[in-house]
């Protein structure tokens, strides 16, 4: 085999949450009074401009997470000897972009480096000037003036087969038939698949170009040590949506149990979780998460042996961050669910099952916690984007994911002092925000559509 | 269109009404698939006259209010047909000119005083906003006024209560209020949509006369809606049938309650329950309201009428008669054949006297009351205090009693939903207050419950087999799930539903059915005893005929007991073999049905039934009024709880809570009037 598989903490939970998330699917399917809502969701105009974004992000995500180990050689058996550096699909598939760095920093589709340094000319006379990159923009003739138009036709061939591959994928998805596809595009369907499938043919055409460019330019820029910006905001990708998923799982059996819970039984019950959650709710949540982070860097530096490599390392941080944002972040959810669960047990037929002599757990299981599932989708939707958001900060002053791991909370860290050089160095910044804005957005405006499909009172006063 | 409707148009209306409604159509949802909640209803109400509207829930008549006001939901929109008031077309009004009608010419009251005030604002302040906007008049006296109009609804000390919050009023005082503000803009219409529905009879009965008496001091006009025939021959002069969007019958209240033509309104009235309807079956509306989001090109209520022929399945019935009375349908009057009601299987020979199922002695149900951050008990809501009934199997108990009286919280603790203060609850024997655990979820097998709202006595996301199969697998009988889904199946049977609903969820069933699938899950235990709580009362008239027959059927084959909570006194008089009187607590008065309502002997019991609107206009009443309102368990009266409101009290009724006394046998009255001294 050209690879030996390996599966990382965070990779074992994305696909955890994928099965889950397929199994709901299946489940949500064949539920008419579940799958409604869905529905109304696929109707919104803006939910399926937000699903297409947000669907980029996953597959880029998910690309992300299929990790291996290279095989480097072949020992004295002929039995294959692997690398002990851990590769993802993602990585593969970028190839030149991972590999091609140049020394320091260079601007955008620049062809020289950003700062002067001292060139040896053939002559042997030192001479202190910008030197020309390795990569970006090696293909043109040194003196040659003629980049913008270079750089415009290669996006335009870009644009050109990223529109191919879109209308291939479609398609595929229509099943070669052409009246399918022609009622698609024209809108003709009962729900507006047509903003999803020319959301989609912008992002085709963006990426088709950008995917072009990179490979002769380095679109965004590259780093303090060379690496291209393009390559790692794509990289954090996959950083911001473990943070954003796998918090809210962990939090989740907690939350809902204990919300439940306190809601359906009162007395005593009540007050130990009521107590739980407003001490903890009371306790600053940047410091609690700061403690945490820095004994866990501690016992990370003084067992170095325990992990096989960097990544590893840089993996268990990511999930441990993961773990301290959800034991933060659950209480809130957890006081919906009370409040909505004290109101469900006051409701006939939880009443009605009680004068039967269903058990307490089996009402709980039965009648509350499928009528509280609309409040926790919600919740988990609306808290992904804020998670996303606490993970820059958190990387920003340091106690957030390792500094190996890509982020954009690192990319902007990183940035932060180059923004007083003169010129400024913007990209780093510019690149993260966009892309963490992107993703915020599109969460956002899905998980207004989310709310507005699931919430019952929001239903009736249309 | 008919003939006779050409012509009727082509007149000029004998007077000009006050408003006249022509054609007026209303559709709400989308443009592609609209529901037409009011269609082509066309009517007019002449000054001083009081118009009602009778329909039941869903037929459009609150669209029709709405509409009048243009204050349409969002997705709604009047398509065709015009509305005017004094020869003034509404439609063409702007939206400014539409706000100053609003409260000044049309004034309108709604049916849930609780939520119509704004909690943050004294009583006072909202109905003088209401004349500042609406009363020129009135300018510069302001609050002169605002006294004035509380006093013309009947406050009492309206000086003081101006300063009051809504939260400091009773339901009846707060839809006084409701009305005052109406009044505020000194309207010639006052259109009032179900405005004593959401209170109780007594209340009910304050604010209808209320009404009747500004009517005739002002001179207004009264849009009445409603779905009670009490309160129709109680208010109005004209009547207006509406069933699924259109107008049926209109005619005057004699005419109406005489000689009812169109076959729904006779239907509507063989269905209303009564005394002398013991032995029969009610008359009931077979089938559901059909859905309003179709083109109708037949008669609508061809689906569920007895002498619908072709000619009502393929073409619209025409209007016969005049505007100001006619009615639509194919068949002329002499056509249409009087109907017979169903015959009920004669009743169970009643069980074995002396031998109670249920006895329930001196039950209490305290709520304690918390305060200050201790949480200690500061005081006691004394829901039930001191109970005592006696139920036969194969008998029903009715216990009645205006809301907040502590009727659903005897309910609840004989089924062990509550528990009980104090008190013992001999089922069959066992004593219900010492068994607990797993003793206690055995012996629920024996008594179940029925709720009052068919929505929300069943799980949203349940099947309806699951629905009704939830009991059986809680006690573990039934067998496996093969078995327990033909049991499901014979049940559904039982209650006249089709098998195939099991696979269905509740939300798919009308009320009525809803209700009938809370009946088979109640039956699903073979119980022996029923707690119905207020089982119809969210039901429309001819649905609640269907459920009404469905558990005296019940009783008869299978020996149910049934302990009827309701404030609806008709039915208690159809159904019930024996009937308590609840006020705040306590029982007042208990006895055989029929000598209970006809000669009441408590004070409290006669209020109630004079209170109580009978469909009948030439029935000359005489309401026995009572002051105020029910006082808070909290904190009983000294005494006879109803001595405050009693027009009977005496200085011992101040003093000393009365014994009860046994006029009879099984006849017991709690009142000094009674007493020997």
């Amino acid at each position: 085999m050209a690879f030996q598989p390996v599966i990382l903490w965070t990779d074992a939970l994305i696909y955890l949450l994928l099965g889950l998330a397929a199994a709901m699917v299946w489940y949500t399917r064949r539920h008419e009074h579940l799958a409604a809502p869905w529905q109304r969701v696929a109707r919104s105009r803006t939910g399926q401009a937000a699903m297409v974004v947000l669907l980029f992000y996953v597959v880029v995500g998910v690309l992300d997470t299929l990790h291996f180990n290279p095989k480097s050689g072949v020992d004295d058996q002929g039995e294959p000897i692997y690398s002990t550096e851990v590769l993802s699909l993602f990585d593969h598939i970028a190839g030149s972009l991972r590999t091609q760095r140049e020394k320091t920093y260079s601007a955008p589709f620049a062809t020289h480096l950003f700062s002067k340094e001292n060139i040896e000319q053939p002559d042997g006379s030192m001479l202190r000037d910008y030197p020309r990159l390795i990569y970006g923009g090696a293909h043109l003739q040194l003196g040659d003036d003629s980049k913008l138009q270079d750089i415009a036709l290669k996006a335009l061939s870009g644009a050109l087969k990223g529109g191919a591959v879109w209308l291939m994928l479609l398609i595929v998805i229509c099943r070669a038939n052409r009246d399918r596809l022609a009622r698609l595009l024209g809108g003709r369907l009962r729900n507006p698949w047509h903003v999803g499938a020319w959301t989609a043919f912008g992002l085709a055409l963006l990426l088709g170009a950008l995917w072009e460019l990179s490979a002769f330019y380095h679109v965004l820029g590259t780093d303090k040590v060379g690496e291209g910006v393009f390559f790692q905001s794509l990289k954090s990708i996959r950083t911001g949506l473990v943070i954003g998923t796998l918090t809210t799982l962990v939090m989740l059996p907690a939350a809902i149990l204990l919300g439940i819970m306190a809601g359906y039984f009162r007395g005593w019950v009540d007050d130990v979780i009521q107590y739980l959650y407003t001490t903890l709710n009371s306790i600053p949540g940047v410091l609690l998460i700061a403690a945490a982070v820095l004994m866990m860097q501690i016992y990370m530096s003084n067992h170095e042996d325990d992990f096989n490599s960097v990544t590893e390392r840089a993996d268990l941080r990511l999930l441990f961050l993961c773990l301290i944002l959800g034991v933060t972040s659950w209480t809130s959810l957890c006081r919906l669910l009370r409040g909505e669960a004290l109101k469900l047990k006051e409701l006939e037929y939880v009443q009605a099952a009680r004068a039967f002599g269903v058990g307490n757990f089996r009402i709980l299981l039965r009648h509350v916690l499928p009528n509280v599932m609309h409040i926790v989708l919600i919740t988990i939707v609306l808290d992904f984007s804020g998670l996303v958001l606490a993970e820059a900060v958190l990387s920003y002053i340091n106690i957030g994911v390792d500094p190996a791991t890509n982020s954009w909370g690192n990319m902007i860290n990183g940035a932060r002092l180059e923004l007083a050089r003169e010129p400024v160095v913007w990209w780093s910044l510019l690149a993260a925000f966009v892309f963490m804005f992107t993703l915020v957005l599109a969460a956002n405006l899905f998980s207004d559509v989310v709310r507005d499909a699931f919430d019952p009172r929001l239903r009736q006063q249309r | 269109m008919s003939l006779i409707e050409n012509v009727m148009s082509a007149q000029p209306a004998p007077t000009e009404a006050l408003l006249t409604l022509d054609k007026l159509t209303t559709h709400l949802g989308s443009e592609t698939s609209p529901v037409r909640a009011v269609d082509e209803v066309s009517l007019n109400i002449q000054r001083g006259e009081t118009f009602v509207l009778l329909g039941e829930s869903g037929c459009g008549k609150s669209m029709i209010a709405l509409s009048i006001m243009r204050l349409l939901p969002h997705s709604g929109r009047i398509v065709g047909g015009d509305i005017r008031l004094d020869g003034q077309s509404l439609r063409a009004l702007s939206e400014a000119e539409m706000r100053s009608e609003r409260g000044g010419r049309i004034g309108m009251i709604f049916q849930e005083p609780m939520t119509s005030l704004n909690p943050v604002m004294t009583v006072g302040e909202q109905v003088a906003e209401a004349v500042r906007l609406h009363d020129r008049e009135s300018r510069g006296r302001i609050e002169e006024r605002v006294v004035e109009l509380f006093r013309a609804v009947g406050i009492p000390d309206p000086q003081r209560r101006t300063r009051d919050y809504p939260h400091q009023l009773s339901g009846g005082m707060k839809q006084r209020i409701m009305i005052a503000m109406a009044l505020a803009g000194r309207p010639e219409l006052l259109i009032a949509d179900e405005p004593t529905t959401a209170l109780d009879v007594t209340i009910q009965a304050q604010v209808l006369d209320l009404l009747k008496q500004l009517q005739r001091d002002t001179g207004m006009s009264i849009m009445l809606i409603t779905h009670d025939l009490g309160v129709v021959a109680e208010m109005a002069d004209r009547v207006g049938v509406m069933y699924a969007g259109q107008m049926m019958e209109i005619n005057d209240v004699e005419g109406f309650f005489q000689n009812p033509v169109h076959p729904y309104s006779r239907k509507l009235f063989r269905s209303v329950p009564k005394a002398e309807k013991r032995h029969q079956g009610l008359d009931v509306i077979p089938g559901i309201v059909p859905s309003l989001n179709q083109a109708f090109d037949c008669c609508r209520f061809a689906d569920r009428c007895e002498f619908a022929h072709d000619r009502c399945r393929t073409q619209l019935p025409p209007w016969r008669g005049k505007a100001q009375s006619g009615y639509r349908c194919h068949l002329a009057p002499e056509e249409v054949p009087e109907s017979v009601a169903p015959a009920l299987p004669t009743r169970h020979s009643q069980a074995a006297a002396g031998k109670a199922l249920l006895d329930v002695r001196r039950l209490k149900v305290h709520f304690p009351i918390h305060k200050g951050v201790l949480r200690r008990v500061a005081g006691q809501v004394k829901a039930v205090d001191g109970v005592d009934l006696k139920i036969d199997s194969g008998c029903t108990v009715a216990l009645v009693g205006e809301s907040g009286c502590g009727k659903t919280t005897v309910g609840k603790a004989i089924i062990q939903l509550n528990r009980l203060t104090d008190g013992q609850i001999l089922f069959d024997g066992d004593d219900l207050a010492n068994v607990r655990g797993r003793r206690l979820r055995r012996l629920r097998r024996e008594f179940q419950i029925i709720f009052q709202d068919p929505a929300s006595s069943m799980n949203p996301r349940m099947l309806v087999e699951d629905i009704v199969a939830e009991g059986m697998i809680a006690q573990g009988i039934g067998g496996d799930r093969k078995q327990r889904r033909l049991l499901v199946e014979r049940l559904l049977g039982q209650v006249g539903m089709q098998p195939a609903a099991a696979d269905r969820y509740p939300h798919e069933f009308s009320g009525g059915q809803r209700q009938r699938i809370a009946i088979a899950r109640a039956l699903a235990l073979e119980p022996r005893l029923i707690v119905c709580d207020e089982p119809t009362s969210a039901l429309d008239v001819s649905v609640q005929a269907q459920v009404l027959n469905l558990l005296k059927e019940l009783q008869a084959e299978l020996g149910l007991s049934y302990l009827f909570i309701t404030h609806n006194i008709s039915v208690v008089a159809y159904l019930a073999h024996e009937v308590a009187v609840m006020y705040l607590g306590r029982i007042v008065e208990y006895g055989e049905v029929g000598k209970v309502l006809e000669n009441p002997l408590h004070p409290y019991t006669a209020a109630l039934l004079s209170a109580v609107p009978v469909p009948d206009p030439a029935h000359e009443r005489e309401v026995i009024k009572l002051q105020g309102d029910m006082p808070s368990p909290i904190d009983p009266p000294t005494g006879c709880h109803f001595h405050p409101r009693c027009p009977h009290a005496r200085a011992v009724c101040r003093e000393r809570y009365p014994e009860t006394i046994e006029v009879e046998p099984g006849r017991r009255v709690s009142c000094w009037l009674m007493s020997p001294q």
